[in-house]
């Protein structure tokens, strides 16, 4: 008995120690890892909440981000492609600039974009990216188009994201400079405002007749989108006073079929600094109030399709004195020198930044509808344009800091406004319906980003269905926060984590090659991109097979007269034919057909001293077309690095006296 | 009645001869089922296989997440055999479609014979005799066989019909059949597929009753 007791006493006991012993070890394992975190923790010298922002923005090799973010390229004329959250820059789309690595510009098919039809003199080879829009199906993003403009030049281009490459570029015939490019929800036109007005219809106006001779234009491009082309001649213009429109927004649900613009300098200055009268910039600012635009797009579609409007340099224009007679056009005051015009998810609220007004003004479209009923007008501008009493259409005005610009929203029915002078973004509370009572119409939280912010930009931030999560804050200066690369700075665009009710800032991303102004965020797997050319000879302009394509074996060198015309082959690691001889003065066309079927199988094809670079992507078909100007035996060659035998993907082009 | 006894009426059928007989399709065979019904799906198997690969290989190489996969169908080469044919050029071994160009244009109709012969040695009713019957039967029960003996030979081509001039010099091989096996920086898997299956148990089918026959 006894020593049975004992002997149970010995199992309990090697038990406990042996639960003692794994519990320890159990501890040793499970902390053996943060301890050693804990230690590079301590020798990067982060912060707790650096550390988790790391955890939270690192992107292991070979695994995907969670969005794109498609942001313009400012001066480059083109359009960067982040991932986010790691912020890496996954490419660069040429647009309004030739860009050598995707042959931009190079190819015949290329050029015909970036060219316009214009005569090769009036060809523009660059421009000035700042508003990207996605495509929208029912005010969403849809992933299948992005528009942008080129403020310089009045352009817009429209970039399929099948391939993300550019596919048209249309020129304003009327307005010289635009600003802000947005979409109807079912992308049926893309809006272009224009910003500094322009003699109208576009000629030779002194600044002098300003007032009488100079106009702003609202233009509604109209888009196929089967065809994935704007369509010139079913678009229209909408004529407005000479103020400085500025950026714009369509309604959407409740508000479909209006647009909302603001505007500035409704003062009309255009300065005159040698004749003693004010820099614009004063001049511009003089009053304390400007003007928000209200327009019926819909009736103004309406009545130019039944006629009322007149053909002004190949574009169909609704007049202002017909815009203001048939309700198409109402002003509301906006304070002051205002940016930012964003429109609500559910479409029920427009909000303005005040920039030179430390509010943001929200404008409540009902009460607009109301205002307009009632004929609730506190005066006209000087063009008869009524203007909307500012106490009958305002909701409520948020006090969120100095200089606020852009305001895009998230999935909680919060705003968050880009503060301008104040370097913040500024979080805020939407009224009813989307918060009631004391929680409405508040200040939530501020979070002070580096420096100068313009444009931010949520997680489909724009749309009826706003994601939340992140946010981008895409800020002008940089000045301490990357090392000093000579006194041209980076941008920084600043990732902000926009999950909880405090804002985390997570990550600055330097960006030395432009500046980025708006951005759009989609989520990565609303974008079908092709990985090839879906069959071997696509031409990217009709995204078909091309028919001068050729496969394997159909390579061959025709002359007809002064033209030789080349059909090529491209194929790890050769050209077929790798031998062309033509005479001075000849033309030349080569006709190149990628008919390689692998995936990142690329070939790159330049010709020495002649200006040529293409990008042949897998199963791509491109032409070039040159006069043989230059006597000699010019190397041409695959510039991508293809293959092992890359080197010698090469062939010779002999141009004989 | 039910769908299966519909099914095996239809079979057992003689439409040659009812009309003429009157009562001989009630006539209880009790090997008719199986005379007809092992040839008829046999045939339609051997026709099925056509649609599908009768041996693939898979080639591993790190720039080629995922393999690279060549389906050898008896008609053609599916998956990726445009970018291994491409990779083969450097060490100058043939293209796969340059392997069996006579098979692959003969394939269908050879099937369709095969077929047609199996169709007639369970319906045509002069043909009595076992060994014609037999006889009938014995392309589609020999057909994998020979599809893997000519599989053989067109691998043993490709690995020893190496271009000297090629930019990468290899010494001649013969490619796995069966397994694993490695050419340069690729790893390769082999094996038969669906398609070659189907013609095994088409051939299994074709012959079976002849072993029960045997048997009995």
């Amino acid at each position: 008995m006894k020593l049975r007791s004992w002997g149970g006493l010995a199992v309990a006991a090697v038990v406990i120690l042996t639960l003692i012993v794994l519990a320890t070890r159990g501890t040793t394992t499970g902390q053996s890892v943060p301890r050693e975190l804990q230690e590079l923790i301590q020798a990067r010298g982060l912060t707790p909440d650096q550390a988790r922002a790391a955890l939270q923005t690192y992107v292991p090799p070979g695994k995907y981000d969670d969005y794109l973010m498609f942001s313009s390229g400012g001066q480059s004329g083109q359009v960067l492609v982040f991932g986010l959250p790691s912020m890496r820059l996954l490419r660069v789309i040429g647009v309004f600039t030739p860009e050598p690595w995707q042959g931009y510009g190079f190819s015949k098919e290329s050029r015909a974009v970036l060219g316009e039809g214009e005569a090769p003199e009036d060809v523009l080879t660059w421009g000035d990216t700042h508003h990207p829009a996605i495509s929208e199906t029912n005010g969403d993003y849809d992933g299948q188009f992005l528009f942008i403009n080129d403020k310089a030049n009045a352009r817009v281009a429209v970039i399929d994201l099948r391939d993300f490459a550019t596919k048209q570029i249309v020129r304003n015939p009327n307005a010289a400079s635009n600003h802000g490019t947005v979409v109807s929800p079912n992308t049926d036109y893309v809006l272009e405002a224009t910003q500094y007005a322009a003699p109208f219809p576009f000629r030779y106006a002194p600044v002098a007749s300003y007032n009488d001779s100079f106009r702003g234009l609202a233009t509604f491009w109209k888009f196929d989108r089967a065809r994935g082309r704007i369509d010139r001649s079913k678009s229209f213009q909408i004529e407005l006073p000479p103020y400085w429109q500025d950026l714009a927004d369509f309604g959407k649900l409740e508000s479909d079929g209006w647009v909302f613009m603001n505007s500035f300098n409704t003062e009309r200055a255009t300065g005159g600094t040698l004749d003693k009268q004010p820099p614009i910039e004063i001049g511009a600012s003089a009053r304390d109030m400007d003007y928000l635009h209200i327009i019926n797009w819909k009736k103004a579609a309406e009545l130019v399709a039944a006629g009322k409007a007149r053909t002004v340099n190949g574009i169909r224009v609704l007049s202002l004195a017909d815009a203001v007679t048939n309700g198409v056009l109402y002003f509301a005051p906006q304070p002051k020198s205002p940016h930012g015009n964003d429109v609500a998810p559910r479409g029920d609220y427009i909000v303005v930044g005040g920039k030179l007004d430390p509010n943001v003004t929200i404008y409540s479209f009902k009460m607009i509808q109301d205002a307009i009923r009632a004929k609730a007008f506190a005066g006209k501008d000087p063009y008869g344009v009524p203007i909307l009493a500012f106490d009958r259409v305002v909701a409520a005005q948020v006090k969120v800091g100095l200089g606020p610009l852009h305001t895009m929203f998230d999935d909680k029915g919060n705003g968050y406004t880009s503060i301008f002078l104040d370097s913040a973004v500024t979080k805020w509370s939407l009224g009813e319906p989307y918060h009631r009572g004391d929680a409405a119409w508040k200040v939530v939280d501020k979070v002070s980003v580096q420096y100068n912010i313009g444009h931010l930009s949520a997680v489909t931030g724009d749309t009826i269905k706003p994601g939340g999560k992140y946010l981008v804050a895409l800020n002008k200066w940089s000045v301490d926060q990357f090392k000093n690369i000579g006194p041209l700075f980076p941008q920084n665009l600043q990732l902000i984590d926009i999950s909880g009710e405090k804002m985390r800032l997570l990550s600055s991303t330097p960006v030395g090659l432009a500046e980025p102004h708006l951005a759009q965020i989609i989520p990565m797997d609303r974008v079908k991109a092709w990985t090839t050319y879906p069959a071997a000879g696509t031409n990217p302009l009709t995204m078909k097979v091309d028919p001068q394509a050729i496969k394997a074996g159909q390579a061959r060198i025709e002359r007809r007269g002064t033209t030789v015309e080349v059909w090529m082959t491209a194929m790890r690691s050769h050209f077929t034919p790798d031998r062309i001889r033509v005479k001075k003065g000849d033309t030349v066309i080569l006709h190149i057909t990628n008919i390689e079927r692998a995936k990142d199988a690329i070939h790159g094809f330049a010709i020495d001293r002649y200006n040529v670079n293409l990008s042949l992507e897998p199963g791509k078909y491109e032409t070039v077309t040159f006069r043989a100007t230059k006597v000699g035996t010019f190397p041409f060659y695959c510039t991508e690095f293809c293959s092992a035998l890359h080197l010698e993907m090469v062939g010779y082009l002999e141009v004989t006296p | 009645m039910s769908a299966g006894v519909r099914l095996e009426r239809l079979i057992a059928s003689r439409p040659w001869t009812s009309r003429r007989r009157g009562r001989a399709a009630d006539r209880p065979d009790p090997l008719l089922w199986t005379r007809r019904a092992l040839p008829l799906a046999a045939a339609a198997l051997l026709l099925l296989s056509l649609l599908v690969p009768y041996w693939q290989v898979i080639l591993f190489a790190p720039q080629y997440p995922g393999g690279l996969r060549a389906y050898v169908y008896l008609t053609h080469v599916g998956g990726d055999a445009q970018e291994i044919s491409t990779l083969n050029h450097y060490i100058g071994m043939p293209g796969l479609e340059a392997a069996a160009p006579l098979e692959r244009r003969l394939a269908i109709p050879l099937f369709v014979l095969a077929a047609t012969a199996l169709l007639l040695s369970a319906y045509a009713r002069p043909l009595r005799a076992r060994w014609l019957r037999l006889l009938l039967r014995l392309p589609a029960g020999l057909l994998p066989v020979g599809v893997v003996a000519d599989l053989t030979y067109w691998l043993w081509w490709i690995g020893h019909t190496i271009d000297p001039a090629a930019p990468i010099r290899i010494e001649p091989f013969m490619p796995v059949i069966l397994g694993r096996g490695r050419i340069m920086q690729f790893g390769t898997i082999a094996w038969f597929s669906a398609g070659f299956f189907l013609a095994v148990a088409a051939a299994v089918l074709a012959l079976y009753d002849f072993f029960r026959e045997r048997r009995a």
